[in-house]
């Protein structure tokens, strides 16, 4: 079962790769120049620029406040940051861009901006579920023994809530992959612009030198982030009878 | 060691949990909270170790009064196990035990050796059990970790809430009986919750009995049981006070002497005459170092070269601390008459029959009424 999903996941990342590759070997379509190596690899750069500035970003801000949504006397705020959480989730990342492109702008730095609100969304649920899902009793004990606030945040919910966290980030990364494409379309550069000068001049070849290297960042980053994961889930967790 | 004076907590929305309660439970006393739910039992133990705030009232722990300490460090220098246990999964049970020495910022080499001196008292093999996860652990295992990390610092008071609740009574019962033996040896001060009347009576030197926030009697097990000061308190401990009694007394101390005791390597003639002079048809026998061998009777004597031969192994008998009910319930199953009291090495100490357990029981009664 594992060497099944290993295979898998190979075979389409050569898959991927590949066709990469094969577009821009050829070139050329009649009269039409497909995206030089250089031009695609830095798509590829600035592609992940925007992806790993908005999610580090996000992470920064977003972890501490889903923390604090947890905290007693923070606690009103929790329905109100899940509420925007899953609303703001909902909203299709076409509209999303858009919406950014309209209110600040062209280029990087609202696609930067609109990623980093996109991404923020699920670290803040993730954490708040991953601190207020632990065991009571647990944080009681911890409470009891005579742990102070900070080292019962540092040493018993910090390190119980990591893989839900680690899974928040995850799945913001992979989402943002996909968004920072459609980001081409307000000029933030990366493959989205491939992408979209592909679709403008209808070459199949050019749209593919865009797209596959960007489904090829979503596979690995998410096959990353399952790694760190799993290095973050303490090792009592795991065993399960 | 523990006092309380006229604790009092409301909380905001006014709901009074406990109320002008008072009492005292001294250094090596392990006290029982026992009452229905919603009594304020936990409150008030919680309290002690400043989990929850007082809103009223004092508590004083050695003379210093608990407010004017760092409720952190208060909280390291007391015991504290729950129902639930708590242990953190994320640690092995070496790191769970060695929690409050870390906190302490013992060595690394000591707390993993006082985590193996306390699997050992818990009765868990150190070597197997120290590197392991709480999620490998049964649930007794788990409550057997539980007892051992509130013990970890060694810290003079422990707060127990409810610690053999959540297990199958089978294991309860032994897990009650290995921490009485622990407590025997460590003579902790000790606040224990419980709704359990047995447990209480099992457990505890002194019982506190509560009621709405009150105290109703506070006072040992046998007081609660034959001079009930009202009668929630008759209610609370039941119809079955005399039973329940019977668990106050050790097989120790009311055991007698056997009427008759016959050595083995007596010769069989002798042994006979001896039987005959005493009126007796049957007799304990032992060794020469006063090991309990069983019992023979008149009958088997007829012809036989040694007494060894012809004795009747025991198929139970009780240790000096096999409390009266077990006892009797031990004599009622093997259908036994007389059950023999031995100590650890199998040495005779005495006998229990159901003659002397019916005067014990009826003495009981009658102090009590009087």
């Amino acid at each position: 079962m594992r060497f099944g999903k290993k295979g898998i996941f190979y075979t389409i990342l050569i898959i991927l790769v590949g066709l990469t590759i094969w577009m821009t070997v050829k070139g050329e379509v009649g009269i039409f120049k497909l995206a030089p190596a250089s031009k695609v690899f830095s798509a590829i750069v600035r592609h992940l620029q925007i992806v790993v500035v908005a999610e580090v970003l996000a992470i920064i801000v977003g972890i501490p406040i889903g923390f604090l949504g947890t905290r007693h006397s923070f606690r009103f705020i929790s329905p109100v940051l899940m509420g925007i959480a899953n609303v703001g989730q909902t909203i299709p990342t076409l509209a999303f861009i858009g919406i950014a492109g309209a209110l600040l702008g062209m280029g990087y730095n609202a696609a930067v901006i609109a990623l980093f609100v996109y991404a923020i969304l699920p670290i803040i649920r993730n954490t708040n579920a991953g601190i207020s899902t632990i065991n009571p009793a647990i944080l009681e004990a911890a409470k009891g023994m005579g742990m102070s606030p900070m080292q019962v945040t540092a040493r018993v919910e910090i390190p119980l809530a990591m893989p839900v966290i680690i899974a928040g980030i995850r799945t913001s990364t992979v989402l943002n992959v996909g968004t920072a494409a459609v980001a081409g379309m307000i000029g933030a550069g990366g493959l989205g612009e491939l992408i979209v000068t592909g679709i403008a001049v209808r070459v199949t070849e050019l749209i593919i030198q865009g797209a596959a290297p960007t489904a090829a960042l979503a596979i690995i980053l998410d096959a990353l982030l399952n790694k760190a994961r799993d290095a973050a889930t303490p090792r009592g967790l795991e065993i399960r009878e | 060691m523990i006092k309380l004076e006229n604790v009092g907590k409301t909380y905001p929305d006014g709901t009074v949990a406990v109320k002008n309660l008072s009492l005292e439970i001294t250094k090596g006393e392990f006290c029982v909270f026992l009452g229905p739910s919603g009594c304020g039992k936990t409150t008030c133990m919680k309290m002690i170790n400043r989990l929850i705030p007082l809103t009223s009232g004092k508590i004083y722990i050695d003379g210093v009064d608990i407010t004017q300490q760092n409720p952190v460090d208060l909280r390291r220098d007391i015991g504290y196990a729950i129902q639930n246990i708590g242990l953190f999964p994320h640690l092995t049970v070496c790191e769970n035990i060695g929690t409050v020495p870390m906190l302490k910022k013992w060595p690394k080499e000591r707390r993993r050796k006082r985590a193996e001196e306390l699997l050992a008292l818990v009765g868990m093999e150190p070597k197997t059990y120290i590197d392991k996860y709480p999620s490998e652990l049964s649930g007794g295992q788990q409550q057997r970790v539980g007892v051992a990390r509130c013990l970890g610092a060694d810290p003079p008071i422990l707060l127990m809430d409810e610690p053999f609740g959540a297990i199958d009574p089978i294991t309860r019962s032994r897990l009650q009986d290995e921490f009485l033996k622990i407590q025997g040896k460590l003579k902790k001060t000790i606040a224990f919750v419980t709704h359990d009347i047995n447990e209480a009576i099992k457990m505890g030197d002194r019982i506190a009995l509560m009621r709405k926030g009150t105290l109703v009697q506070y006072g040992e097990p046998s007081e609660l049981l034959y001079s009930p000061e009202n009668e929630f308190v008759q209610d609370f401990v039941g119809s079955d006070r005399v039973l329940k009694g019977m668990r106050l007394h050790k097989a120790k101390d009311v055991m007698q002497e056997p009427p008759l005791t016959i050595r083995s390597n007596d010769t069989p003639q002798n042994v006979r005459s001896i039987m005959e002079d005493n009126m007796q048809r049957w007799a304990i026998t032992v060794d020469e170092d006063k090991h309990f061998l069983g019992w023979i009777t008149h009958e088997d004597i007829v012809d036989t070269k040694s007494i060894k031969d012809i004795v009747i192994p025991p198929t139970v008998t009780a240790s000096p601390n096999t409390p009266l009910n077990d006892a009797l319930s031990l004599m009622l199953n093997s259908a036994i008459g007389t059950l023999a009291v031995v100590d650890d090495d199998e040495k005779l100490l005495g006998v229990l029959s159901f003659q002397i357990i019916r005067d014990v029981l009826g003495e009981q009664i009658e102090n009590g009424d009087s």
